[in-house]
């Protein structure tokens, strides 16, 4: 179907993400597009489907019932533990990672509900410095888990991270195991945990939580993996297969579960909750 | 000593070796037997000055030294009757990881660790230490296996990190690192972990999660190599010092970050100039450590390794 004649999917609460301007090309195939079409239809290229990144607050009103949101530990902010300094001090970057991404840190943590049913939910901001994992990502998405598991809810994360951060060096490594022990402590009581990817979710969030859902799902097109694909290339000196590491080849391999378009995501979580719960 | 050496080390064993060859030709002469003392004097505080000033580079040297211990290396020491177990029942025995029973104190001990080679044959073998997805998932199984028969569980820790490949990555490498997290956590047997090497990254923690976190004097533990650190972050792999420094990976950095539970002292010189006496202190730090574990009720033991992980990170709270 011509993009012109398509039926526009329904808006639900999407916000513009997408830079403002009347016309805008698709990155993916090259069409030339009007800038509001893509952003009514979830950022999603009508023509051919490419996912445009979302932000953390667009991605999270997507997917939860409008309103239904209460943020969890918003006021846990960044430290400085090493006193890290690069080219640029890890101050500045935090300083600059706000002003960039307008959100406090690389997560957006707290309980809402989907189809009316109570459900904690992360979403990762891969605008903060790639979405990479500190004592902040590690602490609000604990506490999500640690009141999901109280209140007797499942718990949902939206993962977009580039891995563990290297500014809080070993303490960030720790977020690995400090997440995924709350993620078991929700396994033993029963609760259902499930984990969607979005491009990309490498290095140590794959490696730990992101892979961990009851049910994996991952977006179309998204990088997904242990190594990032210059590390690979670098290592193997060879240049890797089309396609390595998306989603589609992960559902290939047997890592996730689904494919699930942007704007049948909500549906789909509802389902699983629903199902998992027997509500 | 012989073998390979670092550069720091050089002036040390340069001094060591004409030390060696003096003693050889000695006889009773009276001046060479004064000559040696006054060199054995020099040796002796030229390596206590060289370790006392030791840059978080060079230790990141010595955790990759090419005579340091392995872990084969103090399971031949610390432990009786060694029995390696192979394979994760799946698709392949990965030989950067060994694991197997054994007797500790008297004892039944499960020991898993990662393996370096000492040679280019042996390093092919042990693909340098670090796993492909078996290895992770063999160390699981063979968790899983000491859990069923109440034995508690040592692990090694010392990689450059998990390997980065095309079959790797076809294989679930995140899938295979994240699934031992979350065995490990709650795992029904006191774990103490040793990092007695390079802990690179996700690859070292698929091994480190822990009732107890050891680390030999020597050795780091990172989330992300220097040279790694330093080609994202400086764009330019060479400035690996400089990402050693910031990286704060020593093993007295983990320490006082709170990571590291204790830092066990090595022989003067590093672990590789007397690996007997590495391996007697160990020894006496791991039986101190799991004693205090097998005291703990199971209930216990797992509320406070769920503990001790919940409160790792820095940060700070607006209210």
């Amino acid at each position: 179907m011509a993009w012109w004649r398509r039926k526009r999917a329904v808006t639900g609460e999407v916000k513009k993400s997408v830079p403002k301007g009347v016309w805008s090309k698709c990155p993916s195939c090259g069409e030339i597009l009007v800038e509001s079409d893509i952003v009514d239809n979830r950022s999603v290229c009508p023509a051919c489907g490419y996912h445009h990144p979302l932000t953390a607050r667009d991605r999270l009103a997507s997917i939860i019932d409008k309103g239904s949101f209460v943020e969890l530990g918003m006021g846990v902010e960044p430290e400085d533990p090493l006193g890290f300094k690069d080219s640029k001090r890890y101050r500045d970057r935090i300083k600059q990672a706000k002003k960039k991404s307008g959100e406090s840190e690389a997560v957006i943590a707290g309980t809402a509900t989907i189809g009316g049913r109570p459900v904690g939910v992360g979403v990762m901001v891969f605008a903060y410095m790639g979405g990479s994992m500190g004592s902040v990502v590690g602490e609000r998405l604990t506490r999500m888990l640690e009141v999901s598991l109280e209140r007797r809810h499942p718990a949902i994360i939206c993962s977009a991270s580039g891995g563990a951060r290297m500014q809080e060096g070993i303490l960030s490594l720790m977020q690995m195991a400090k997440v995924t022990a709350a993620i078991s402590r929700l396994r033993e009581a029963g609760q259902p945990y499930i984990s969607v990817m979005h491009h990309p979710t490498t290095g140590g969030v794959a490696a730990s939580f992101s892979m961990l859902g009851d049910v994996n799902i991952a977006e179309p097109g998204a990088l997904i993996g242990f190594a990032g694909p210059r590390v690979i290339e670098q290592t193997i000196r060879q240049t890797l297969p089309e396609g390595f590491q998306r989603s589609e080849f992960l559902l290939e391999h047997g890592h996730v579960d689904m494919i699930v378009q942007r704007e049948a995501l909500r549906d789909r979580l509802d389902y699983l909750v629903r199902i998992l719960t027997h509500r | 000593m012989d073998g390979p050496t670092l550069e720091f080390e050089r002036p040390i064993l340069d001094l060591e070796r004409k030390i060696e060859e003096l003693k050889r030709a000695r006889g009773s002469d009276r001046k060479l037997i004064a000559e040696i003392d006054r060199l054995e004097a020099k040796a002796s505080s030229l390596l206590d000055q060289t370790f006392a000033k030791l840059t978080p580079w060079q230790q990141v040297q010595l955790s990759r030294h090419p005579a340091r211990p392995y872990t084969l290396d103090y399971v031949e020491r610390l432990t009786e009757e060694f029995v390696e177990l192979h394979g994760d029942r799946a698709f392949a025995d990965d030989e950067a990881i060994v694991g197997g029973l054994c007797y500790f104190d008297h004892q039944p001990l499960m020991v898993i660790g990662h393996q370096k080679g000492r040679n280019t044959k042996e390093n092919m073998r042990r693909n340098f230490g670090m796993p492909r997805p078996e290895g992770y998932r063999k160390a699981k199984r063979l968790m899983e296996l000491a859990e069923r028969f109440n034995v508690p569980v040592l692990t090694f820790i010392d990689t450059p990190g998990a390997y980065p490949g095309i079959g790797a990555e076809e294989r679930g490498q995140a899938e295979a690192i994240a699934k031992n997290l979350e065995v490990m956590i709650r795992l029904e047997v006191p774990i103490i972990a040793v990092v007695i090497g390079e802990g690179g990254s996700g690859g070292a923690l698929a091994l480190g999660v822990a009732d107890r976190i050891l680390m030999l004097q020597y050795s780091v533990y990172s989330v992300i190599s220097p040279e790694g650190c330093a080609s994202i972050l400086w764009k330019d792999g060479s400035k690996a010092e400089d990402a050693a420094r910031v990286l704060n990976l020593r093993a007295q950095d983990i320490k006082r970050l709170e990571i590291a539970d204790e830092v066990i002292e090595e022989p003067r010189g590093g672990a590789h100039r007397d690996v007997d006496v590495m391996a007697r202190r160990l020894q006496s730090a791991l039986a101190r450590h799991l004693s205090a574990l097998r005291a703990l009720d199971t209930e216990v033991l797992l509320a406070q390794r769920y503990e001790k992980f919940r409160r790792m990170g820095v940060w700070s709270e607006r209210t």
